[in-house]
């Protein structure tokens, strides 16, 4: 018996130019935030963008984003809605403001189910927001997209990036490209994660100071795109680009 | 038109196996649908009719459905999937995804929604049969 989804997901990404998963060690790092942030920043650069959470579980840049009342168009299989000018996707169309208590193997087969369905056109960046940890949904890109790219966001904590550290060693020995590190919530002054991250062999992709403004810009894009957090993910963006030209 | 999707992976994953094990001319293609995705089966087959290449000019797509069984991992109760429970929304919410169901359904013992899909979920290719090449 054969699974027949699998075999069609390089189809549906083949005019998508550069998926960039925004992962993490750990939860609560603020990944939802910078992988909705940097798909507005690149939006906003006239580039062609869709935006996938894929933390099941816990979704939230629905709520980043303020999506309103939006649902996929059924055109055979589903194409994702153009808000604020982002293909979005998210499993909050299905599950609404319900909880969604999933196993491990019912992400995989959402996941599975939701690359193999979603028509995302053509699009220049595909951000992908992870859910924490080197999970199932990590294991499912590795093996399904061949050219994924993770960007790592991690805190200042050393209990964080000791988990960033495992990660990037993981996807080195994998030969999965890691476009860089961001350093999100920074509220101190030491260089002790950009230290440790170059010596990962690792792109230090900025730092973040912590931003109070951010959580009163949540559902409103005008406001969060106006913050010093919105700024540096822009910055980020420019890094991102440079390996587009 | 979701089923459309799903044609285009069978052809696929077919067309995968007619290549790996040689195929001249397709003959039968099996297919296993799970009631809890809720697939339109007459659309689902002209999907396929219309994506088929040419070596499955003349297939016969051959389509079983099969129920949905669910086992609730709290007490252990197994129930089927009775899609005339549900409302509208959450119908067709399942039938996008069916993992949803852990959204909406309940084990009618105990309430959980820990309940695994013992089978009856989605769309399996069966087998892929036809003439070799070098077969007369």
């Amino acid at each position: 018996m054969v699974d027949p989804r699998t075999s069609v997901i390089a189809e549906r990404m083949k005019d998508v130019a550069r998926i960039i998963a925004v992962s993490s060690g750990k939860g609560g790092v603020g990944k939802s935030l910078v992988a909705s942030t940097l798909a507005l920043a690149l939006a906003k650069r006239g580039y062609k963008v869709g935006l996938f959470d894929l933390d099941f579980t816990s979704p939230s840049t629905h709520l980043v984003l303020g999506i309103g009342d939006v649902k996929p168009i059924e055109e055979k299989g589903i194409v994702p809605p153009k808000v604020h000018n982002i293909r979005y996707m998210s499993i909050i169309y299905y599950s609404q403001e319900h909880a969604s208590p999933l196993r491990g193997a019912d992400v995989s087969n959402a996941l599975i189910e939701l690359l193999s369905i979603a028509r995302w056109g053509r699009l220049d960046f595909l951000v992908l927001d992870m859910p924490p940890g080197i999970g199932d949904a990590t294991l499912d890109l590795i093996r399904l997209i061949n050219n994924i790219e993770f960007l790592i966001v991690t805190t200042p904590s050393r209990l964080a990036f000791e988990t960033v550290r495992k990660l990037v060693v993981l996807l080195k020995e994998l030969k999965i490209s890691v476009v860089g590190v961001i350093e999100n919530m920074k509220m101190n002054n030491s260089d002790a994660i950009q230290k440790q991250t170059l010596k990962l062999g690792v792109k230090f992709l900025g730092e973040i100071p912590y931003d109070v403004k951010v959580e009163e810009a949540i559902g409103s894009t005008h406001r969060l795109l106006g913050t010093i957090f919105a700024k540096k993910i822009e910055d980020v963006s420019h890094l991102l680009l440079d390996k587009a030209c | 038109m979701h089923e459309w999707a799903l044609a285009e992976a069978v052809i696929a994953a077919a067309s995968e196996i007619v290549e790996k094990e040689g195929l001249k001319e397709v003959k039968e293609v099996k297919i296993r649908v799970g009631e809890l995705q809720q697939i339109e089966l007459d659309i689902l087959e002209f999907a396929l009719s219309q994506l088929k290449p040419a070596k499955f000019k003349n297939v016969k797509f051959r389509i079983s459905v099969v129920r949905a069984e669910l086992k609730c991992r709290v007490c252990g109760y197994k129930w089927f999937f009775r899609k005339q429970e549900l409302d509208e929304a959450t119908s067709e919410a399942i039938h996008f995804v069916p993992e949803v169901a852990h959204t909406y359904i309940k084990c009618p013992r105990c309430g959980s929604p820990d309940f695994e899909i013992l089978q009856g979920r989605g769309v399996w290719l069966e087998s892929v049969t036809g003439v070799k090449n070098g077969d007369g």
